[in-house]
């Protein structure tokens, strides 16, 4: 394998790895308050695409192109932030015994009704948002192999997200008391802390990361409404990898995937990629089921 | 109070009984409607393919019925959505034949749907019009199941010969692991060798991939001249975007599912000189007056896009094929004999439709020839004649 297709595997894997990464740190956040993984985590990611497309559709021909493009995905993420909350009040909030199995059952039923009212507020076709710069065409060429500028996009806003949230969860009040209905619920009603208000809060907060993980990686993957799922499944896989509850360890664990994915293909037909996701997703149960980067003792604490 | 109640119950039991009683007497006074089924993945999957065919099929049986329907006969359609799973369309297509009792089936929408219940309509007795691609629908012959589709082979050879006229030798193939995906690499590989071309690299890639450069430069490394992408889903203009980003600037073919303006939409710029072979729907404006099927394709497109506002597909159009040799063989045969009917379809020729022109024979269950594709190419984000 010459140096050139060897580094053109790496970026691959990283525009792959980092598009799991984004999609599997709002499961960690609902997670790390809720103790629960929300199933409906890549109906967001959906939603917030769509929403930025029909938006980007009408803005993009009255506006200038950044602009038009900016305003839509922040109309995207707010839409999407608005109805996360939604979702938690109206059919959340009111369970008084939330069991784990309980929320997990709930938040497959809800992905299945998000799905379906996106069929009828959207239809079945194929969109995609354009490309945040450059277009179609456009690559990025480093050392002879070539990759799209939306994988900066990706990868930057990745980033963003991470550290925005690492500081949100350790300085704010709101941050630290969402930590703590994670690590004892009990505990933290003794405190004062309302656990439902941050329950919601943190179905806002996974949505909005969701909305924004849906319009970066459109313009790659494009948009149709019934992908949520397989790309819950991959952020799931990602997000246990990395050991639940853990945002840096998400893309840590992405870009392992990722790149663990694009370079099977040198031994594998392309099909059978999701198999080395299964293999490692069992093997990591198997052998360290905290996940890679999670530490046993921490791990031993959580419900799930 | 109690035998109040029991009166009220006993009035209205009555009523709806009178109601059904009158019904039923006003039926028999009046000719039965005519039960056409439709198996369709509307939603799901392959809904870019089963949502036109589903819309086509309601304005068909809507104007015929409003024109005093076939035979004297109105059409009553019962449309049932498969999703693209085959377990659905054995079930559906069980429920029509067995409870609705129909005198057709209209679809499924997919080869592995269409292979899942062409048993089932051959048993029954059930004429069935699938709306898929796949070769093996009709070969070898079962004598109730017909496709309006092109074959497969037709548009493989299509693409080869153009490849020949390009000189191009040397190519990659690369196609989804779904049922008109895998056909369609069994195709290319059994025509290659008569057009001499060589392929080098054949890879089969998840239908729900997400990004396909890591299969694009394995292909790369090949050297190849041209690459034939075959899929109906998303990855069709994945493929177009990935080649451009990794400097791929050779030709890309792609297999006659490309036919939906959805999809060079999605690609944007990466779909530009992007070469398929298609039937004429999608150039319907730019044929020759004198065309024999212009009148039959702009009529078709020109009602779609006013009634539903979205561009017409070639798939509506095996949706139009399929309903329309229907109606015709019933107008020949009545509407009561599916054996009259079944033998009206297998002996028509000539029949214009969007696919082509059909002339189908005990033999030959499709009745397309290799001329009803037409290579066709992208230019300014429009479908245009390749030349």
């Amino acid at each position: 394998m010459s140096f050139e297709i060897f580094l053109q595997y790496c970026f691959s894997g990283i525009t792959l790895g980092s598009i799991y990464a984004v999609v599997a740190i709002g499961f960690n956040i609902i997670y790390n308050t809720t103790g629960i993984i929300n199933f409906a985590q890549g109906e967001f990611v959906v939603l917030g695409a769509l929403c930025a497309i029909t938006f980007s559709r009408l803005l993009i021909p009255v506006l200038p192109f950044a602009l038009a493009m900016s305003i839509a995905v922040i109309l995207a993420v707010v839409i999407t932030t608005f109805i996360g909350g939604l979702i938690e009040i109206v059919f959340i909030k009111w369970i008084n015994n939330p069991t784990v199995l309980r929320l997990v059952i709930i938040t497959i039923g809800l992905s299945f009704l998000l799905r379906e009212t996106s069929l009828h507020v959207w239809d079945e076709k194929v969109r995609a948002l354009k490309y945040f710069t450059g277009t179609e065409v456009s690559s990025i060429s480093l050392l002879g192999a070539h990759f799209s500028p939306q994988v900066l996009w990706v990868l930057g806003v990745t980033a963003v997200i991470v550290i925005g949230l690492g500081l949100f969860f350790r300085l704010t009040l709101t941050g630290r008391a969402m930590r703590a209905c994670a690590a004892s619920s009990n505990a933290a009603r003794l405190c004062g802390i309302n656990i439902k208000m941050m329950v919601t809060i943190s179905f806002m907060i996974s949505a909005a990361i969701g909305a924004l993980a849906g319009c970066v990686t459109s313009p790659i993957t494009q948009t149709q409404y019934n992908m949520g799922s397989s790309l819950a499944i991959k952020g799931f896989v990602v997000a246990i990898l990395g050991g639940l509850g853990n945002s840096f360890a998400a893309v840590g664990a992405g870009l392992i995937l990722g790149l663990l994915e694009s370079f099977s293909i040198v031994l594998l037909p392309n099909a059978y990629r999701d198999v080395v996701a299964i293999i490692i997703l069992l093997g990591i149960l198997f052998f360290k089921p905290s996940g890679l980067f999670a530490k046993k003792e921490e791990s031993a604490l959580k419900e799930f | 109070m109690k035998s109040r109640w029991t009166l009220c119950a006993c009035i209205v039991i009555l009523a709806v009984l009178t109601a059904i009683l009158l019904s039923g007497c006003a039926d028999q006074t009046r000719k039965q409607p005519i039960k056409v089924g439709a198996i369709l993945a509307v939603t799901g999957p392959a809904s870019f393919l089963g949502a036109p065919e589903e819309k086509t099929l309601t304005m068909l049986a809507e104007q015929i019925n409003n024109a005093g329907g076939v035979d004297g006969r109105k059409i009553e359609l019962i449309v049932k959505d498969s999703q693209a799973n085959p377990e659905n369309a054995i079930s559906f297509a069980k429920q029509l034949i067995e409870e609705d009792k129909v005198t057709a089936i209209i679809g499924p929408t997919t080869s592995g749907e269409s292979m899942a219940i062409k048993d089932l309509c051959q048993e029954n007795s059930t004429i069935l019009l699938s709306c898929a691609a796949a070769e093996t629908i009709v070969e070898p012959v079962a004598s109730y199941v017909f496709k309006t589709p092109q074959k497969d082979s037709y548009a493989a050879i299509k693409i080869y010969q153009t490849m020949n006229d390009l000189g191009i030798k040397k190519i990659g193939v690369v196609v989804s692991n779904a049922g008109f995906g895998l056909g369609g690499k069994a195709q290319l590989e059994k025509y290659a060798p008569e057009h001499g071309i060589e392929i080098a690299i054949t890879e089969v890639y998840d239908k729900g991939e997400k990004d396909l450069t890591a299969v694009l430069t394995k292909v790369k490394d090949k050297g190849v001249e041209a690459v034939v992408n075959w899929s109906i889903v998303p990855a069709q203009s994945i493929i177009p975007k990935n080649m451009k980003q990794l400097g791929m600037n050779i030709p890309l073919f792609q297999s006659h599912g490309f036919g939906n303006i959805e999809y060079v939409k999605a690609a944007g710029e990466a779909a530009e000189g992007i070469i398929f072979p298609c039937g004429r729907l999608l150039v319907a404006d730019v044929l020759p007056s004198d065309h024999p099927q212009k009148a039959v394709l702009t009529k078709y497109k020109n009602d779609y896009e006013s009634r539903f506002k979205e561009d017409a597909s070639t798939f509506g159009g095996h949706a139009y094929d399929s309903f329309m040799i229907l109606m015709e063989a019933i107008k020949k045969a009545g509407a009561d004999d599916v054996e009259k009917i079944r033998s009206a379809i297998e002996n028509m020729k000539g029949f214009i439709g969007t696919g082509g022109i059909f002339n189908l024979s005990p033999s030959d269950h499709n009745g397309l020839a290799l001329d009803s594709f037409e290579m066709l190419t992208v230019e300014n984000g429009k479908f245009v004649l390749y030349n």
